[in-house]
């Protein structure tokens, strides 16, 4: 992956949080710092960032998704780079703001700018930064990992990730059947049709267990949300994790998402 | 065939209760991903191929007019006729007065997805003609009295028993008594019943894969030699197609056939491929007596000049509705119309109605595998995004996803607004869920926790720790 901005030796990264890291599950914001830092960057976090305007504009809502989007281009201009912990989120940016201002002379511009330098987490470490080892991180687990359509699809996100957590220690990773089909999420579409996306994501999860992991991996809170929260609801034992945290060797210390932190083990069962 | 995509949802609600349905869609899944996967990575220009096609679509598409008025010389030059039609109820009315004018009882028809568009079969029952579908898939449908849920396999929602049982229903009053259990011997029994039709037929109607402006021709694709029976033997053969079937040359077409056989069924060519090119000549030994072509309209006309037009790209290999969870899931029956999965979910809402079809842009993912596998490159995703903007300025979305979308636009461009009540909203929620870390139901959330369980938020946003443990932001 090339980038058209001059990468100076520490360059800023603006950390794009996402409404859901930002709400739901913080310490993958702090998980994502601590890796960027780690791969040289100076990382700010621009506060008055709220939503990419993702929702408004998967729900036809053209005209809110264009504010929210000049807000996010202006709030993230002059930085280096801008990174997410999510593929969806940083899709946005990168692949649909500029078609968002196609027809709009004074914003296409910017909004190309803002693309070129707007990486998702996993695909900046190893693509940009050539980052792909996380010495010393251990996690004992046998876990599976699922591949986010936006991530996948958008961002070009597939090995870097296997790539950084296949030098965890203690880390397997078992590849589930049918990996690039969509887990059911899609934004607000789970809870506009959640009779088909129960389907999807029961598939998902059947998909994931019958791997026999007992941890799921990925790079997308939505989906991530989405496929914990079916398994407990199936009773599966099955901990799903945001890649970010294990990277960071955060993971060992925080519950596993929709999991109580009394309720778990200090890590996650080692694999059988 | 009339629609009833309005009632998508509960449609979908009744096929994903459907046992039998979900074991016949699994099978068939899996063979058609497969053997796409197979044929595609056996041919190394596969992606130089498909550009060339989409580059052929992209240049007939510009000069449409020109092309499908040299289609329409080549074709009358050759002895056929050529008829335009802006409407199904035109096209309706042109091929029920052929038939007449034809002095025809019976009719055979060759599996067309634009037959269904217009829906012609019942236009010519009720005229009086005997319609006979000779396409497997399509006789079976023809038999439940049921629509195609696929448009290259419109039985595919069928199981083997429930086709046994269908023979047995229809079959034993013309003295086939024995239930065929077998796949090659329900081939056979239908084999038997249809082929006194081809030879009783007068009218055999077609479909079009691509007609061909340098030579007039038609060309369809079986792989049962159905469509050749029912182009050859009767007196008169209508072939009711698209106006954006139309391709410039010979050469043209042969691009576009190495693309639709390897991305529809994995097969290099299809058992098949006829090409019709003017009524019986003087030397033929066989052929109709009389050639027409309908070139239908009903829309795509305007598709051309709107942001809808890549659509027009399409050559109907099914590819996306063969990598599409939600049609996987709920078969293509709950899609309410001929055309089904995503190319059907930016087709039927032009075609029929945005306020018909409403449910159907947005019961979609976005997940892009479709896109992904379009040969054409189809930008499916976009298109459904597209008619979503639409659904919205039109206000045809539901009230209260509406309000929800507004509110939280309203919020999330006043940061201090919009701090304030993520902060509140995650500082609950997180209290409530600290003993579980998760909620099996909640006010307001039931879409959420109907199927799973929803994670209880840490009770702090990453925005307020951040500025309390680093506090440097700009």
């Amino acid at each position: 992956m090339t980038d058209p901005v001059p990468t100076p030796t520490r360059p800023r990264v603006a950390l794009l949080i996402t409404c859901l890291v930002d709400t739901m599950r913080p310490g993958i914001g702090f998980a994502a710092v601590k890796l960027l830092e780690a791969a040289g960057c100076e990382v700010e976090v621009p506060t008055p960032q709220t939503c990419c305007g993702q929702p408004a504009y998967n729900s036809g809502d053209a005209a809110d998704a264009r504010a929210l989007a000049r807000r996010m281009i202006e709030i993230f201009d002059g930085y280096d780079y801008v990174v997410a912990p999510s593929g969806s989120c940083g899709g946005m940016l990168k692949e649909h703001y500029p078609k968002l201002f196609a027809a709009d002379a004074q914003w296409s511009e910017r909004a190309r700018a803002l693309a070129a330098r707007t990486h998702e987490l996993m695909s900046f470490l190893v693509d940009v930064r050539g980052f792909e080892q996380v010495p010393g991180v251990r996690f004992e687990a046998r876990a599976t990992y699922h591949d986010s359509c936006a991530g996948l699809r958008e961002m070009g996100v597939r090995e870097q990730p296997r790539r950084l957590l296949a030098s965890v220690s203690g880390l397997r990773i078992e590849e589930m059947k049918d990996r690039g089909v969509c887990c059911g999420f899609g934004g607000t579409f789970c809870v506009k049709y959640p009779a088909i996306s129960e389907r999807l994501v029961s598939d998902k999860v059947a998909c994931a267990c019958g791997t026999g992991a007992d941890t799921l991996l990925g790079g997308d809170l939505g989906c991530l949300m989405n496929i914990a929260g079916r398994a407990q609801r199936e009773g599966r034992e099955l901990h799903v994790y945001h890649a970010a945290e294990v990277l960071a060797g955060m993971a060992a210390e925080v519950a596993p998402i929709g999991e109580a932190r009394a309720s778990v083990a200090p890590a996650p069962k080692p694999a059988a | 065939m009339k629609s009833t995509a309005h009632d998508f949802k509960a449609r979908a609600r009744r096929a994903l209760g459907d046992a039998a349905l979900r074991r016949a869609m699994a099978k068939a899944e899996g063979g058609f991903v497969a053997k796409r996967q197979a044929a595609v990575a056996a041919l190394p220009e596969w992606k130089e191929l498909c550009a060339a096609a989409r580059e052929i679509k992209e240049h007939t598409l510009q000069n449409l007019d020109f092309y499908l008025e040299r289609f329409e010389r080549q074709c009358e030059a050759r002895g056929g006729h050529v008829h335009w039609a802006e409407t199904p109820a035109e096209a309706r009315a042109i091929v029920v007065e052929i038939c007449r004018a034809a002095g025809a009882r019976r009719i055979t028809k060759g599996k067309s997805m634009v037959g269904e568009e217009i829906a012609i079969n019942g236009a010519l029952e009720e005229a009086g003609f005997e319609v006979l579908e000779t396409d497997l898939g399509e006789y079976i449908i023809q038999l439940a009295k049921e629509p195609p849920s696929h448009i290259i396999a419109p039985a595919v929602h069928k199981t083997k028993d429930q086709i046994t049982e269908l023979f047995h229903a229809h079959h034993a009053k013309l003295g086939l008594t024995e239930r065929v259990t077998e796949v090659p011997a329900i081939v056979n029994e239908a084999r038997t019943v249809l082929r006194k039709g081809f030879l009783a037929a007068d009218v055999g109607i077609t479909g079009a894969n691509f007609v061909i402006a340098e030579t007039g021709s038609t060309v369809i694709v079986t792989n049962e030699g159905n469509g050749d029976l029912t182009n050859t033997l009767p007196r008169v053969h209508i072939v009711t197609t698209g106006i954006d079937k139309v391709v410039p040359t010979l050469e043209d077409a042969n691009s576009l056939l190495r693309v639709l056989a390897r991305s529809a069924t994995g097969q290099e060519m299809s058992c098949y491929t006829t090409f019709s090119t003017g009524p019986r000549r003087a030397a033929d030994r066989d052929g109709p007596e009389e050639f027409h072509v309908v070139l239908i309209d009903n829309g795509r006309s305007r598709m051309l000049g709107n942001e809808f037009r890549p659509m027009l790209r399409c050559i109907r290999c099914g590819a996306c509705m063969n990598h599409c969870p939600v049609y996987q899931a709920v078969g293509g029956h709950a899609y309410g119309w001929v055309y089904v999965g995503p190319m059907g979910s930016v087709l039927t809402p032009l075609m029929v109605g945005l306020d018909e079809a409403r449910d159907l842009p947005n019961a979609c993912t976005l997940n892009g595998r479709c896109q992904e596998m379009c040969p054409m490159g189809i930008p499916l995703p976009e298109l459904l995004r597209d008619l979503r903007t639409r659904v919205f300025e039109e206000g045809l979305d539901p009230p209260r996803a509406r309000l929800a979308l507004r509110l939280w636009a309203y919020l999330a461009r006043r940061p201090n607004l919009y701090r304030w009540a993520t902060e509140l909203g995650v500082a609950t929620l997180g209290w409530l869920g600290r003993r579980r870390g998760r909620f099996a139901s909640l006010p307001l959330a039931g879409g959420w926790t109907r199927a799973r369980d929803l994670p209880a938020p840490a009770g702090e946003t990453f925005q307020s720790a951040w500025m309390r443990s680093r506090g440097d932001a700009r």
